[in-house]
């Protein structure tokens, strides 16, 4: 499906792994807003362990896709297959719960809450004291917390709010957060804008980690260094619709950028 | 390769950590504020009339006494705030609830035991408030009014209500029980209805503090698409909280009515502002986020200071307004300093 006549005929790449059923697929996800066809019939694959890099200009409509793949919009037509299996997310819950974890683009913190709180918000562990009244288990929450931001190798205060900590700390709550409830599918929407060169290369480095788990990540970014350095397979949007879809190796920067812009 | 990266690098600015010995200076001014006045009306008590201001039974017991009705108001609104609303309804949910549950006195009490006519009260008192929580939380959370509008208009509602069923008047009762509650005391020195208004803080405490529920009313407040995609049912959350501050209007409409064995409409009228008040001066925030219970009762017992403290050293009643209002900002004030909020 390729609504642009100026884009050069796209070689429709062969599925990684064309003989194995995708995590997670999307078909022809169309989304509006009022006027606005923010996303006009988008398909989309993603296999286990693979990470496919969405690109495109400002207001191509990633963030908008990854919204319907999380659960928190719903698209206005269009299907969704989970391991084959279709399924219909009514909210953000139900994503979590098929293990569709989400980094979003403003992170979705709760500022005034501490790291723990944040990682463990909507699902906080609970225990009953005196076997009646229940409580929330403040201790476990810090220490699966701090557990998982060692794993990243990121060190920083647990118990300040974390609207106290920068940008980049709090990336890595978000990370941590997604990575702590062992992720499936992973969708990173920029994960490395706010962060420092060392920070984006850790971000590059455990996406490779995960990866090799076998987690599925869809990846967004406007940077295509990191692009190239991490993805399997890139998705170009533009202006809501599919612009064309290329094996990393079998593309270049220059190609990427050409239909970014539609030259 | 093209500029690509345009979008990349918003780097936090540094250094936007606030000083730690302001922040929890701020924290404690509550505590500090409430123990100065304290002194000044001890020192004024010993200089001018010879006597103790604070070890005087009658003197804890009228602060207290004082402190019940905007207390359990400000409870409510506490967490309600927290999670970025408000609620102006309150003030007549008290009249409304006061009403029935004395009505419903009227009606039962010759013929049905005292114990039992007076349970039927508060469980009526407390449905009738329940229901305006649970429009308001509806008008909110479902269909998207603002909370100051939504409540304001629930506010005349409950008025109206609250006025029609009194028949514009004060609405007697004659249930030993009632007034027993509301005049009695625990082993002779607690009144009731400060015992009923500490377990309701408790539990306050405990929910706010302790519990999903609370944490979820600080998501709330704090981001709320953060909460929403964090799977948290929000409007339902949102509902929730406007009943259970209507049911703590309505205790406070049955305590009302069983500490002068009447009802009235107007029984909450003027406590809105006074818990308002209690809830910022503990260290809430009106956009939301922030707050706590113990804070709420600091806040409500400094002003129940100044009110009565006021009076105890014959100052003119009117200059409790002043008073209040001037500590109202004040407390934002320290707020603003300590959240680097201010000169926006
Ligand atoms: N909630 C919304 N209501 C109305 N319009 C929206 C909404 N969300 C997105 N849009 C519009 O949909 C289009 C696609 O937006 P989207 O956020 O998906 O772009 P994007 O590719 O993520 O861009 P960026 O690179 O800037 O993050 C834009 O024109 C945007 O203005
Ligand atoms: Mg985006």
């Amino acid at each position: 499906m390729n609504a642009d006549p100026v884009t050069p005929a796209p070689v429709t790449p062969a599925p990684v792994t064309a003989d194995r059923i995708p995590l997670l697929s999307a078909r022809n996800m169309t989304k509006r807003f009022g006027g606005l066809t923010a996303l006009g019939g988008v398909d989309l694959d993603l296999y286990a362990g693979e990470v496919l890099a969405l690109a495109g200009d400002n207001g191509a409509g990633k963030s908008t896709l990854i919204k319907c793949l999380s659960g928190v919009y719903q698209p206005d037509d269009g299907q969704l297959l989970f391991g084959g299996r279709e399924v219909r997310l009514g909210n953000p819950r139900e994503a979590r719960e098929l293990g569709i974890e989400t980094i979003y683009q403003d992170l979705a913190l709760a500022g005034n809450l501490d790291v723990g709180a944040n990682v463990f918000l909507g699902r906080e562990p609970v225990r009953r004291v005196f076997g009646l009244f229940p409580v929330l288990d403040r201790p476990a929450m810090r220490a699966a917390s701090q557990q998982v931001l060692e794993s990243l190798d990121i060190h920083t205060s647990l118990d300040r709010p974390v609207e106290d900590l920068s940008g980049g700390q709090r990336q890595a709550v978000a990370i941590g957060r997604a990575i702590h409830w062992k992720a499936r599918v992973l969708i990173m929407d920029e994960p490395t804008a706010a962060l420092g060169v060392p920070e984006q290369r850790k971000v590059v480095e455990l996406i490779g980690r995960l990866k090799t788990q076998g987690v599925g990540i869809i990846f967004i970014s406007h940077n295509l260094s990191d692009i190239f350095a991490v993805s399997d397979r890139i998705l170009v949007l533009r202006r809501g619709v599919m612009a064309g879809e290329r094996l990393i190796h079998e593309t270049s920067g220059e190609e990427i950028v050409k239909l970014m812009v539609g030259g | 390769m093209p500029e690509l990266n345009a979008k990349t690098a918003s780097v936090e600015p540094p250094g936007s950590e606030r000083p730690k010995l302001l922040h929890s200076l701020g924290a404690a001014w509550p505590w500090l504020f409430l123990i100065g006045l304290l002194v000044f009306f001890e020192v004024w008590a010993r200089i001018s009339y010879q006597t103790s201001f604070v070890l005087n039974l009658t003197n804890v017991q009228s602060i207290l006494l004082a402190s019940v009705q905007p207390l359990l108001i400000a409870l409510g609104l506490t967490l309600v705030i927290i999670a970025g609303g408000i609620d102006l309804s309150v003030g007549f949910t008290v009249g409304l609830a006061a009403v029935v549950s004395a009505r419903m006195m009227q009606l039962l009490d010759p013929g049905l035991p005292a114990l039992l006519s007076l349970l039927l009260a508060v469980v009526a008192a407390l449905l009738a408030s329940v229901v305006v929580g649970a429009v308001n939380g509806f008008l909110i959370a479902r269909l998207g009014v603002p909370p100051f509008i939504g409540t304001l208009g629930m506010y005349g509602v409950a008025r109206g209500v609250g006025f029609l069923a009194s028949g514009g008047s004060t609405v007697a009762t004659n249930n030993p029980l009632n007034s027993a509650l509301g005049n009695g005391r625990l082993l002779g020195v607690v009144p009731w209805p400060v015992v009923v208004t500490a377990f309701v803080a408790l539990f306050m405490h405990y929910l706010l503090s302790r519990t999903r529920f609370g944490q979820y009313t600080y998501a709330i407040g704090g981001n709320r698409n953060a909460a929403i995609r964090a799977g948290i049912g929000v409007e339902t959350h949102t509902i929730k909280l406007y009943m259970l501050t209507a049911v703590l209007a309505g205790v406070a409409g049955v305590i009302y009515t069983a500490r002068f064995t009447a009802g009235a409409a107007q029984a909450g009228e003027p406590t809105l502002l006074d818990a308002i008040a209690a809830v910022v001066i503990g260290g809430a925030s009106l956009f939301g986020g922030a707050g706590t219970v113990v804070g709420t009762l600091i806040g409500a017992l400094i002003i129940a200071v100044i009110q009565f403290g006021l009076v105890f050293i014959d100052v003119q009643p009117f200059w409790q307004f002043i008073a209040v209002g001037a500590v109202i900002i004040l407390s934002v004030l320290v707020d603003q300093v300590r959240s680097g909020r201010g000169r926006t």
